[in-house]
């Protein structure tokens, strides 16, 4: 993984005594708080609810063993205990005091960590396919090329202050896990005929009130022109975007007003300017930052069958492997999930305690790596297999060793009106709920593949959108209400879901979404055709009568 | 509170004057002018009068381009220091057109933007806000000094091997 020179010490150092000034200044009253606000955004300080949340940026959702460990510090020292990870492969505290602020970004320091650009209207966090490097169906690796469109968006001088905030992702396989084509800019890296690498472009996605796919503008842009591809887009959108209405201001309402092939030569004229300029990627660049991101030593071992003989003796861990091990590209290896949704508790969350198990895990049996995905769950990508029992019964030691990687109750949820300034409905406990519903072993493997994702308000940061089944609580005369859509999906077939019919209450909406999943179990052609594919086939008819009755 | 002008790290006495649509052309002196008066009066403004322009947030600076040559001073507003468009104003001037004179930022100039605004191709500064003013008057610097892209400021050097690590020119301010 990526590893901080002399430089990036004194970057981020720098930004930390920076941010330490700015605090000091707002509360000698030097900057008011419409001034202050964006500085402390640009450095992951939310006022929430009820308190400071900090979002920290994991970078591309890669971590190791010593910076999981110094987040477990972090929640015990100055939190409740526990952090929540997000769907934007970042981690949050909801509870640190402002005064303590500066200290834990010296601490995070330490482990090469900060807060820059979680929030704002500037280049977030830049995200990855969380088995990247890992994957059996990797073209190629995209975490240096994340790294790299890291590097130029800290700290742009003309991108921050944007007209909202701006979200890149990237993958380098064909089956897309970073949800791509919903975010600002989407890259997908390939090979050409010759191996020449380079990226298919999308623009102008996102979810929030609008819902949008993204646009594609290039289908195979070299290397070596990512970054001023890029910063002509940033800069298009820097002029162009709408600054009138927060709730249009993201490209894809600029894409979409503008029109695609509008804004594409707009992009293309930026782009020709610079294009042979400062920004042009030199090889022996892409080679060294290339060069962090080697994959460990794998070694197999010489008994290749020890994790079969395990399965066959114990059930539960059979459970584990079928659901939670995603094939590895080296022979002896796969990816383990390490799921963050137990039944029955908040989605995301955990506390100090199984941070520094899942670190002691990864630095024992994972070549010191771990991810986090935008489906809220840890990774640990390299694993021997027959280590897989040894880390499931660690697992099980530490209350993570819940089989139910992208099952029914492995759910997205927003922090909800639980935490959430913003929201006008609870999240977290409808996902608690309708965990407990399917929460049994049995039923949630018969109901197989199945996302279930809720927001709590109309800003979508739980991805309601892109859920097989999506809920969107909202607030109707003072009361929660449920509106459900079907068929979303964040993949390389994305699509929006439609929604089915009129909400539902609090009480109502487990019981809707119950209905629903006995509904696809009555006509699905198969065990093996999952909810998706079922809906795509039938559409929302039997499941509306089933709702609704007939009208 | 009248603006103050902050340039080469000191304030500055400051011979420019900024005229709105409707106040009078005087015959001589220097005056800023916004973009749309400056196009109407450049062909016929006496030649004793300095003329420099000030582009607002939506303006389009590729409408200068025929009058660069006889700009020393270009002025960019920003109305409201969130909105960000004078960045990219700023860049394309220095980019794009080669403006090589004075890029001056007006408005609501803060403290913490300033080193954002220099990267840019900024050079001047007129200071409204009295902490900002009474930081910069105590050389108070808040900028991370350390540069992972390239930029438009002059004297950038790079920092070690690494394709874009820059530190700031020389003289800071």
């Amino acid at each position: 993984m990526y590893r901080y020179d002399e430089f990036d010490t004194d970057f981020v150092s720098a930004r930390v005594e920076q941010f330490t000034d700015q605090v000091r200044r707002r509360l000698a009253g030097d900057l008011d708080e419409d001034q202050f606000k964006p500085l402390r955004l640009m450095n992951g300080v939310y006022l929430q609810l009820h308190a400071y949340m900090l979002r920290v940026a994991i970078p591309y959702g890669t971590l190791n063993g010593a910076q999981m460990r110094k987040l477990a510090y972090v929640a015990r020292t100055y939190d409740r205990g526990y952090g929540h990870f997000t769907t934007r492969q970042n981690i949050q505290f909801n509870w640190p005091r402002l005064k303590d602020i500066p200290a834990i970004l010296e601490e995070l320091a330490k482990v090469e960590m900060h807060a820059i650009q979680t929030s704002g209207n500037c280049i977030r966090n830049v995200t990855a396919d969380h088995f990247s490097g890992a994957a059996a169906d990797e073209i190629l690796d995209p975490r240096p090329y994340a790294e790299i469109l890291r590097q130029w968006s800290s700290l742009h001088p003309e991108f921050s202050f944007l007209p909202r905030k701006f979200k890149i992702a990237v993958t380098g396989a064909p089956h897309d896990r970073a949800a791509v084509q919903v975010h600002d800019i989407g890259l997908q890296a390939k090979r050409d005929a010759n191996g020449n690498v380079g990226f298919a472009v999308f623009v102008g996605g996102g979810l929030g009130r609008t819902p949008m796919i993204a646009r594609k503008v290039r289908d195979f842009l070299p290397e070596e022109e990512l970054l001023a591809y890029c910063e002509a887009i940033l800069r298009v959108y820097n002029r162009y975007g709408r600054r009138d209405n927060k709730y249009k201001a993201r490209i894809k309402i600029l894409v979409h007003e503008t029109g695609v092939e509008t804004l594409k030569a707009d992009i293309e004229h930026a782009f020709e300017e610079i294009r042979h300029g400062v920004l042009r990627l030199p090889q022996d660049e892409i080679d060294r930052i290339t060069d962090y991101f080697a994959a460990p030593a794998f070694a197999a071992g010489a008994d290749a069958d020890a994790l079969d003989r395990a399965t066959a003796a114990d059930p539960a861990l059979a459970a584990f492997v079928e659901r939670n091990l995603q094939p590895h590209k080296a022979p002896g290896y796969a990816s383990v999930t390490i799921s963050l949704k137990p039944i029955g508790k908040a989605p995301g969350d955990a506390t100090a305690d199984q941070m520094d198990a899942v670190a002691a895990l990864a630095e024992r049996y994972g070549h010191d790596e771990i991810r986090v995905s935008h489906e809220q769950n840890l990774v640990l990508p390299h694993v021997r297999k027959a280590d897989v029992p040894a880390v499931f019964e660690g697992l099980k030691d530490t209350g993570l060793a819940e089989a139910n990687a992208g099952l029914v109750t492995d759910i997205i949820a927003c922090p909800g009106m639980d935490f959430c300034a913003l929201a006008t409905a609870r999240s977290i406990p409808v996902a608690q709920r309708i965990s407990e519903r399917f929460g049994t072993p049995d039923r949630q493997r018969d109901i197989g593949d199945l996302k279930i994702k809720i927001s709590g308000c109309i800003n979508a940061c739980g991805h309601h959108h892109v859920g097989h089944i999506g809920i969107l609580g909202v607030e109707k005369k003072g009361e929660e209400y449920y509106q459900i859509t079907l068929g979303g999906s964040g993949d390389e077939n994305s699509a929006i879901g439609e929604i089915i019919g009129r909400g539902f209450s609090y009480e109502e909406v487990v019981d809707a979404v119950e209905t629903l999943v006995d509904t696809y179990i009555g006509l699905r052609d198969a065990p093996d055709e999952d909810f998706l594919a079922a809906y795509r086939r039938v559409g929302d008819a039997p499941f509306k009568e089933a709702l609704y009755g007939t009208a | 509170m009248a603006a103050q002008l902050f340039r080469d790290g000191a304030f500055v006495a400051d011979d420019w004057h900024h005229l709105g649509e409707d106040d009078p052309l005087p015959d001589s002196g220097a005056v800023i002018l916004p973009l749309g008066r400056y196009l109407e009066v450049v062909a016929t403004a006496p030649a004793s009068l300095g003329l420099a322009v000030l582009l607002r947030a939506g303006d389009e600076p590729d409408a200068l381009q025929p009058h660069l040559s006889q700009l020393g001073l270009i002025a960019v507003d920003f109305a409201k220091f969130s909105d960000g468009r004078g960045y990219s104003i700023a860049r394309l001037l220095r980019q794009r057109h080669g403006f090589d004179g004075e890029l001056r930022a007006v408005g609501d100039v803060l403290l913490d933007q300033i080193p954002l605004m220099r990267r840019c191709g900024f050079t001047a500064f007129e200071i409204v806000h009295a902490p900002t003013r009474r930081a910069l008057e105590a050389g108070h610097d808040v900028e991370v000094p350390l540069y992972l892209q390239p930029a438009e400021r002059a004297g950038e050097r790079p920092a070690g091997a690494r394709a874009w690590a820059r530190r700031p020119a020389a003289s800071r301010i």
